[in-house]
Order: structure tokens, then sequence, then C-alpha cells
């Protein structure tokens, strides 16, 4: 390839991937005007990354540090006050402050697992469409595989056999999600094919590689998106509740080790509602803000189907 | 002799149907016979047209010399070569070299890529064009040719902004921005407004004049073949039935289906008289293919030769007519 | 009297980019008896004017104004179940389309039976008599009726859809394309079943289509329609032989025939009007060789032209100078020169 070719392959395809971007922002845009519910989602979204982004300056203590009162003794299960909003631990922990940078592993976990579930499901989707045959039955068997598995218990033991590591969790989410999103893209993608500007393609010249991820891509990329945004509040439920468990990364602060600790510790029998409300009130929130967010994308990409 | 551009000979192409509705609605048969045996040449420079009714395979000749699908059996020959081994740099010199148009418009491009980025495709892919400027000027050229001026106005457009005319212009444009040998249109207007039909075809016969293409025109509507093309050729039920030059075969059809087809034309003349045509309007269905001639259930001249030989092409006063009425050397593949 | 007389008839829809102008004061008559063609292209606004006249708009459809006089009687001053014996009884329609929405799950014949006993108040045993009889009226054997539609071809559910528009026998049957679609052959021979039923019926029959050869090869009368407006109307040989609305003359040249000596084809430069943004002058102009700046500013009206013969242009009294210079006049403004010169070998 001459230089002068390699500069504009190289610009066209940047600003290819650039327009998919540009399109999934500018749908997300339009989700957020037609609907109310998508809009509020998005507002949590953003809240929760701002948080997460400020934990380190609006958390008054380390989440991790044990708070001692002026006496020496360990300020441990106290209520609400001024200089700890949300009480303390039995340990004597900061709860506002756990759940500041309980956002962050939250979203962490719920983005880089959503992210990773549109890459799997779409590579997975595209292949299994678009070259059909015995590709396509493999990679379909291995996503009724996935279907078949109990979701809770598999990620569970996956988790425990890898480690309980943040990144497996995430990584396990992933291996368990992309099912979804790899199914209805191979659908999407066989009905693509036989479309005539994908025929027209090929008429062109371009390659297969070139056929799928340049000129079926595109297309299929907004039914990603929507998928992944419903995985987003799954990863974090998930997430939640593996923590809550007892699996879950002892070295992470998320609102389901909170979770977790407000119940080893008996703050329900003790009615501590300022330990084990709010995270729970958090992990709703973020699950609700998934689902209303992948509910106003459904809206735009199916009208039909909720009208009636 | 000149070796011809395109060669298709005794092209077959079944197409098996999957299980569903369609096996159970037609008994356990599940075999569609879209194409029994077709042979045709084209020359460097002819504007063939295949004409014939809906279902008789004139789409699955298209996309089988596109090397959009695979033939049952047969062969197609380009410039003398067979196409069907052809791979890599060659399918790509082979994609360079014959381009298609599409019956629909309105699905031919991509509806998430703007003009100029569909028409940067074909340069990018087969390396045309020494710089993006030049590529890009290249193709205010190609819409300028087809009558898209100015050509900037319509770069950043999408196609659900153009109207149907317009975006059969582009396509046209796409095709020829890569300079080939061998222009195939599948119903190119058959979508479009009556009053824009005349520029787009038009536009079609003028560039192809002028870039010296040789082209296939596939159309249901003789009258447009009758314009376009120099040869007819026109097919039923996976055959051809009849195949010369236009005037011949328009205007002194030989064929007991040609005839109908060219009698049931409606006349925008109201002064000019109706014809009657005599053939019953059950459309075959190519799911059985009769033992003789494919014609025989509705041809009025039906003798008993007719159900158990299938007529071969013979040369019949210029023209190739495969039908028993007609007596001449019979051609052999 | 005429049996069909339309007034000044305007229809507009509401969407989402605007007000769609779809039908513009609109006028016509139909004697009974005659078969009248309107001919127009894809959006002209065909379909809504049928759907007007027998009140089957869709919801977000306004009539703005005029009257659909029926037998003197105008069907949009009835109250709403005035208007419902009108339908089917009096005015049918075989809906654009209306041979793919057959219901694939059920027998033609029971299809019918049921369009039968809704629409005109019959014992089933009377529909299925009616429905046999219609069969075999519109060139079909009535053991068919057993069928289900995917066993019929295109052109077999076409005419039973026409058979059911007949069912209760009205004077005047609206055909939307009832011949679009059909290949050839099959065109035809229903087009000469349209012919027959006029004849043994005596039906009177409004028949919408965008091909003009349909119209000519069945109607008496024809109206040309041109972004949501009748530009020219008159017999079918007037208006074809002589057009006196530059629209018309431009069609003539710009599709290609089977039979006519043609040297070349003369494109109709751009595109119709954006309905929802129908210009201030004539919708032709943009189009129009021989737009003059009066043309801009002020909406021909349809005037007669003696002789029946109706035209809305402010040129239309030069009509016979026009129609001599059409061909050139269309091919200049398309830029088309390339044509007129002498063809070089390339
Ligand atoms: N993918 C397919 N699977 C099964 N049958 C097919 C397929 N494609 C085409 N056919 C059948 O093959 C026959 C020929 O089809 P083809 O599209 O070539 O016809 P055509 O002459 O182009 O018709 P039309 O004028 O309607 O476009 C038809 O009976 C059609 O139903
Ligand atoms: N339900 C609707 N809502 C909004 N606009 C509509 C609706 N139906 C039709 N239109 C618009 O009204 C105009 C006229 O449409 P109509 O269906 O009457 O055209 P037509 O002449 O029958 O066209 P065709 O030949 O394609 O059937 C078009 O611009 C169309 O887009
Ligand atoms: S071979 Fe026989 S059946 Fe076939 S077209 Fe000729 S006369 Fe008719
Ligand atoms: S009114 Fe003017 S623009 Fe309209 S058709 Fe007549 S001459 Fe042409
Ligand atoms: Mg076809
Ligand atoms: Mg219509």
């Amino acid at each position: 390839m001459s230089d002068a070719e390699r500069t504009l392959t190289l610009p066209t395809r940047w600003s290819q991937a650039a327009s998919s971007w540009r399109d999934a922002l500018g749908t997300l845009a339009v989700v957020a005007r037609r609907d109310r519910f998508a809009l509020v989602g998005i507002i949590i979204y953003v809240a929760f990354f701002a948080i997460a982004l400020l934990s380190p300056v609006l958390a008054p203590y380390n989440p991790q540090e044990l708070n001692y009162l002026p006496g020496g003794d360990v300020a441990a299960n106290l209520p609400p006050s001024l200089s700890h909003p949300m009480g303390t631990t039995n340990l004597g922990r900061d709860i506002f402050s756990q759940l500041l940078y309980g956002s962050r592993a939250a979203l962490m976990v719920g983005f880089v697992a959503a992210l990773g579930v549109v890459i799997l499901g779409t590579l997975v989707g595209l292949v299994a469409g678009y070259y059909g045959g015995w590709v396509d039955t493999v990679l379909m068997r291995l996503a009724d595989v996935a279907f078949g598995v109990p979701f809770l218990p598999m990620a569970i033991v996956l988790v425990a056999f890898l480690g309980p590591n943040i990144w497996n969790v995430v990584l396990v989410m992933t291996l368990l999600l992309w099912r979804d999103t790899g199914r209805i893209i191979r659908a999407q993608v066989l009905s693509l094919r036989e479309r005539s500007y994908i025929e027209a393609a090929r008429v062109l010249g371009a390659s297969h590689t070139r056929t799928m991820f340049v000129h079926i891509a595109p297309n299929v990329l907004p039914l990603s998106f929507l998928y992944g945004s419903l995985a987003i509040g799954w990863a974090i439920l998930t997430e939640a509740s593996i923590s809550f468990l007892g699996f879950g990364d002892p070295n992470v602060i998320s609102w389901g080790f909170m979770l977790q600790d407000a119940y080893n510790s008996q703050a329900l029998a003790r009615q501590a509602f300022h330990w084990f409300v709010p995270p729970g009130v958090c992990i709703m929130l973020a699950v609700m803000a998934g689902f209303f967010i992948s509910r106003g994308y459904e809206e735009l990409l199916f009208p039909r189907l909720r009208r009636r | 002799m000149l070796m011809p551009m395109l060669e298709v000979a005794n092209l077959q192409k079944h197409y098996t149907l999957h299980g569903g509705m369609m096996a159970s609605v037609f008994g356990g048969r599940r075999v569609v016979h879209a194409l029994n045996g077709v042979s045709f040449n084209v020359e460097q420079g002819q504007s063939l047209g295949l004409a014939g009714e809906s279902g008789c395979g004139k789409t699955t000749t298209a996309k089988l010399i596109l090397k959009l699908l695979r033939p049952t059996s047969g062969a197609i020959r380009f410039a003398g070569r067979d196409i069907s081994d052809l791979e890599g740099a060659d399918l790509l010199g082979y994609r360079r070299q014959v381009q298609f148009v599409f019956q629909n418009p309105y699905e031919a491009l991509n509806p998430r890529f703007t003009i100029l980025r569909a028409m940067l495709e074909p340069l990018v892919i087969h390396g045309i064009g020494a710089s993006a400027l030049n590529r890009v000027e290249r193709v205010a050229d190609a819409l300028r040719q087809v009558h898209l001026d100015p050509p900037e106005a319509f770069f950043m457009k999408y196609p659900h902004h153009l109207s149907g005319g317009q975006l059969q212009r582009v396509v046209i444009a796409r095709a020829l921005l890569v300079e080939p040998r061998l222009l195939v249109a599948d119903e190119p207007v058959s979508m479009l407004d009556v009053s824009v039909r005349a520029g787009v075809l038009n536009l079609m016969r003028d560039l192809t004049r002028r870039h010296g293409l040789t082209t296939i025109y596939i159309s249901h509507d003789l009258a447009l073949i009758r314009y376009m093309c120099t040869t007819t050729a026109v097919m039923y039920l996976g055959t051809i039935c009849e195949i010369g030059s236009t005037a011949e075969v328009i205007g002194r059809p030989k064929h007991p289906y040609t005839q109908a087809l060219v009698a049931a034309v409606p006349d925008p003349d109201p002064t000019r008289a109706e014809r009657v045509v005599k053939i019953s309007d059950t459309v075959p269905t190519p799911l059985h293919i009769p033992v003789g001639c494919p014609f025989a259930d509705r041809c009025p001249m039906v003798m008993d030769i007719c159900r158990t030989v299938r007529p071969a092409l013979r040369a019949i006063e210029g023209v190739r007519v495969a039908c028993h009425l007609y007596e001449g050397p019979e051609e052999v593949h | 009297m005429a049996l069909l007389d339309v007034e000044r008839l305007s229809v507009e829809y509401q969407t989402l980019q605007g007000t769609v102008r779809a039908v513009r004061d609109v006028s016509f008559s139909l004697p009974p008896g005659r078969a009248l063609g309107l001919v127009g292209e894809s959006g002209c606004g065909k379909t809504t004017l049928a759907r007007a006249l027998i009140g089957v708009l869709p919801r977000n459809a306004r009539i703005t104004e005029g009257a659909v006089r029926f037998e003197g009687t105008d069907l949009l001053r009835l109250p709403a179940d005035q208007f419902n014996d009108y339908r089917w009884r009096r005015i049918a329609m075989v809906p654009q389309a209306a041979m793919d929405s057959l219901d694939p799950v059920q027998r033609v014949g029971d299809q019918m039976v049921e369009t039968i006993v809704l629409r005109g108040n019959l014992t089933r045993a009377a529909a299925a008599d009616r429905a046999r009889e219609l069969f075999a009226m519109v060139g079909l054997q009535p053991d068919r009726l057993r069928l289900y539609p995917h066993e019929l071809s295109g052109g077999m559910k076409q005419r039973a859809v026409i058979a059911m528009a007949l069912a209760l026998r009205p004077p005047l049957v609206i055909a939307d394309e009832p011949v679009t679609a059909l290949d050839v052959i099959v065109q035809h021979q229903v087009l000469q079943t349209l012919r027959d039923l006029r004849e043994a019926l005596g039906v009177s029959l409004l028949l919408i289509t965008h091909d003009i050869s349909v119209v000519a090869s069945l109607c008496d009368d024809v109206a040309v329609m041109y972004a949501g407006r009748i530009v020219e109307s008159g017999t079918v040989r007037q208006v074809f032989a002589e057009p006196r609305h530059p629209y018309t003359m431009g069609l003539r040249n710009a599709f290609p025939s089977l039979r006519a000596e043609q040297e070349h084809l003369v494109p109709i430069e751009g595109y119709p009007p954006d309905l929802a943004h129908p210009p201030q002058g004539c919708a032709f102009t943009a189009r129009c060789p021989f737009a003059i700046p009066r043309c801009w500013e002020e909406d021909p009206v349809l005037r007669a032209e003696g002789d029946g013969q109706e035209a809305a242009c402010h040129r239309a009294h030069e009509a016979p100078v026009l129609r001599v210079q059409a061909a050139e006049a269309f091919a200049r403004l398309a830029g088309d020169e390339i044509r007129s010169a002498p063809r070089e070998a390339c």
C-alpha cells in the first residue's frame, strides 16, 4: 500500500469509527430527548459517574480506615451524625465514604462488563450470522450452553475458581452475558446479509472481513448498544449478589460488599437502616437506570413493539 | 472469430428449500428449478436484454454472473476465463470489470453511509486514485456525469435524503467509478416514478455508449428492452425460448410465448386496436419442470411432441428459437 | 346527471414533518356507465383521493373542504351511519395491494362470505351463493373458493378481490392500482376481465393507476394528477392525442413504447415537489420548460378548454404551439444535448 493510499484509508476508517460512535451518542441524545425515563436513567448514571470520579474529594474518610472516638475507642456502630452522615460500621468505618467509593466498583463492573458483552456478543453474532454453516452451528451451541447454565450459581462458581478479584468478576459477567447480544445480532445479520447494499458491497469487491466490519457492523451497533445498556444493570446486580454472598473481591468496597458487611454484623436485627438502606437504594437506582435507558433505546429501534 | 466477452453455457441453478412453510405447502417437493440450462453469449459492446415474467430466473442469472451465487452446474466464462474458481486478487480483478445496478435504489446504498463515503468505497477497495483528494475528485466527476450537480451538495447527504431517481443515479455513478467493462442492470427503473425513468434510462444509455461498455439489462418491460438493447433474450421457466436481434424478437416474434408477451403489452396510444392473448394467466411454478417444452401447458399451438421432447434452440431466420414449430439445425453446447 | 361529482376536494395529513397537502382542490365528475382513469406518479395523492371518496381515510387525515356528491347527495355532509349505507353498497373499492392483504390462513371463499355477510347483512347461505356467482363472473372456477390465498396465482387473487368489491352490485367501483405488480400477460387478462364486467354489469369505474397504457386500454376519460391536483382531464383520445398541460405533453415522450416509432425518450427533469411544502405558484413550474413569471406566483385553476377537455395551466390556450415544441423544450431543460447531436462511434 502506498503512503497516499494509507492516508486515505486511515482517515476513512477513523471517520467511520468516529461516525459509529457519534451515531451511538447521537442516538443516546435522541433517546434522552424522546423518553423521560431514559433521560432519568442517563442523569442517574452521570451522577454516579461524577461521584465515582470525585469520591476521593467528596468522601470525608478513607472507607477502609477505622475511626476512633476521641476517647480512643473504636467509633463502632455510630448513628448518623454530622461527622458521620450515615453513621459507622461495627468496625468503625464511615458508611457514607464507603457508599461513595462503592459507586466506583459498581460502575466499573457495570460498564466494563457491558463493553465486553457488546464486543464479544457483536463479534460472535457477526461471524455466526455472516458465515453461517458450521461456524454458526458451533457458536450458537456455545450460546445455548451459556443460556443453559444457571446464571448466578455459575457466576459464583467461576469467580470462586478464578479467584475473588474484581477483574475476574467482570470477565465472568462477560462470558455469561454475551449470549443475548450474540443471538440477537446474529439474527439481525442474517437478514442484513440478504439486503441489496450488502450484496452491493460484495459486487464492489469488498472482502468478507470488510463486508462484515465496515458494511454490516454499523447497522447492528445500535442493537448492540441496546443489549449493552441492559447488561450494565445486570452486571451491577450480579456483582452485588456475588459480593453479598461473600465471593467478591475483599479489597474492593462495593455496595454488595457493604450489604454483606451489614448483614453479617446483624445490622438488620439492630434496625441500623442507615447502614443497609443506602447501598440497597444505590443498587436499585443503577439497575433501574440501565433498564430505563435500554427501554428508551428499544422504543427508538422498534417503535411498534411498544405502541400496541 | 472474436472471443465473446461473456459466455454463459448451460447454466443451471436449483435452490433447495429448507423445511418450513414452503415445503409443507408444495407437498414435499423442495427444489426450485430456477435455471434449467441457460446459454448465451455477450459480445464486446453489445447490449443484451433479458425479458420474461416474474420468477423466470432473470435475477438468478444476473447474480450468477456477478458471483453472488454459485451455479448448480454449467459455466460462465468472462473473456475466455471460467469465473467459478476465481479467488483473491483474480476475483478482485473480476469484480472491477463487472458491475451491477440494483433493482431497488432505496436498498442499494448503506443507510449509514453518506453518499461520499459510499462512493469512496470502491476506490478504496480497488486502490484507485493517487491521493485522498484525487479520489474525492473522481467521486465529484462521477456525480457530475450522472447530472447530480453540484456534487458537493450530495457528499454529506444520507440515502434517505435523496429521491429514488437520485439514488439510482448515485448507484450508477458508483458502478462506473471502477471503469468496468460489463454492466448488469436488474430492473433499473422499475421502482422509479414514470417521469424520472426516462432520465435514468437515457443516462445509462449515454454513459455506456460513451465508455464503450457492454451491458445486460434485465426487465419484464419489453418496451424498455426495445429502447435500450440491440439483442433480446426471452426467458421462460429457467430457459431461453427466443434470442436474437431486438428488432426481430420484438417486431416479429416467433416463439408462441414471445408472441403472447408482445401482444399483452398495453398500448399508451388508445387508437391502436386491442390484441387478443389466448394463453392462460396461470404462471407456472419452478418446483416441477415439465419433461418436454416448459411452455406446453399454456401454449395454444401445443403438439404431442411438445410434451415429451424438450425443444432446443434452433437458428431460424436470424434468431434462435426453442420451439418444435420451427425446424432448423439444433445447437449443441 | 353525473353519478359522482367531486367538487373542490382537499385533504390534508398531519405528520411530524408538518401538514401534507395530499389532495388540493380536486374537482371532477363521472357520468354513469363510464370509466374514468386517474393517473399520476407515486405520492401525488391518488389513493388519498379514493379513500376520501368512500370515507375510509386514516385518522391523521382531514378533509379540509369540498363536496363528494353521489347521485346528488353530498356524502361528506351525511351522518356516519348513512354514509355506511353507501359504502360497498353503492360505491365499492378495490384497495391498493388488496390481494396481498388476503388472510393467508383462511380460505378465500370463507373470507368472501365473511365480507359479504358483514357488508351486506346477508345470511351465510345467501352469501355463499353470491360468492360462487361472483367468482364465475370474474372468470374463476367457483371450486377455487376452497383454496387458500397462497394456492392462487397473483392474477387469481386480484380477480378474487375484484369479485369482493362487486359483491353488493355497486353502481360505482373504485379500483386502486388493480394490475400493478402483475405480469404483462396476467395484467392483460385482468384488464380484459374488468372490461367484460363493465359491459356485462354496466358499472361505472374509477381506475387509479400510474400506468398511462392501462388507462388507454380500459378507460373512456382520464384525469391526470400532479402534486395533489388534477392538472388535465378529458376523454382519453383528447388528452393523449392533444394534451393541453405541459406535464401531460412531457409524459408522452417520457417512457418507451413497444410499438410507436420512437427515436429517443425525453425525460422530465427534476422531481415532484414535497407536498408538505407545496410551492406557491404552479406545482410544475420547476420542471416546466414553458414557465413564465406568472407561473411562480399564481397557481392556475382547472379551466374548461373546449370540448369537455380541462387543463390547469396559464398557457393552456397556447397548447397547440407548445405541443410542437414540447419534446425539444423538455430535452433542453434536461440538458440532454447529447441525444440531439449525431451519435458517433465510441
Ligand atoms: N434464495 C432463493 N431460495 C429459493 N428460491 C429462490 C431463491 N431466489 C429465487 N428463488 C426462486 O427462483 C425462481 C427465479 O427467481 P428470480 O429471482 O431469478 O426470478 P426473476 O426472473 O428475477 O423474477 P422477478 O421478475 O420477479 O424479479 C423463482 O421461482 C424464485 O422464487
Ligand atoms: N397516513 C398518512 N400520513 C401522512 N402522510 C401520508 C399518509 N398517507 C399518504 N401520505 C402522503 O400523502 C401523499 C399522497 O399519498 P397517496 O398514498 O395518496 O399517493 P398515491 O398517489 O396513491 O401514491 P402511490 O402511487 O405510491 O400509491 C404522499 O406524499 C404520502 O407520503
Ligand atoms: S414447443 Fe410446442 S409447446 Fe413449446 S412453444 Fe413450441 S409449440 Fe408450444
Ligand atoms: S402554469 Fe406555467 S409552469 Fe405550470 S404548467 Fe403551465 S406553463 Fe408550466
Ligand atoms: Mg428479479
Ligand atoms: Mg396509492
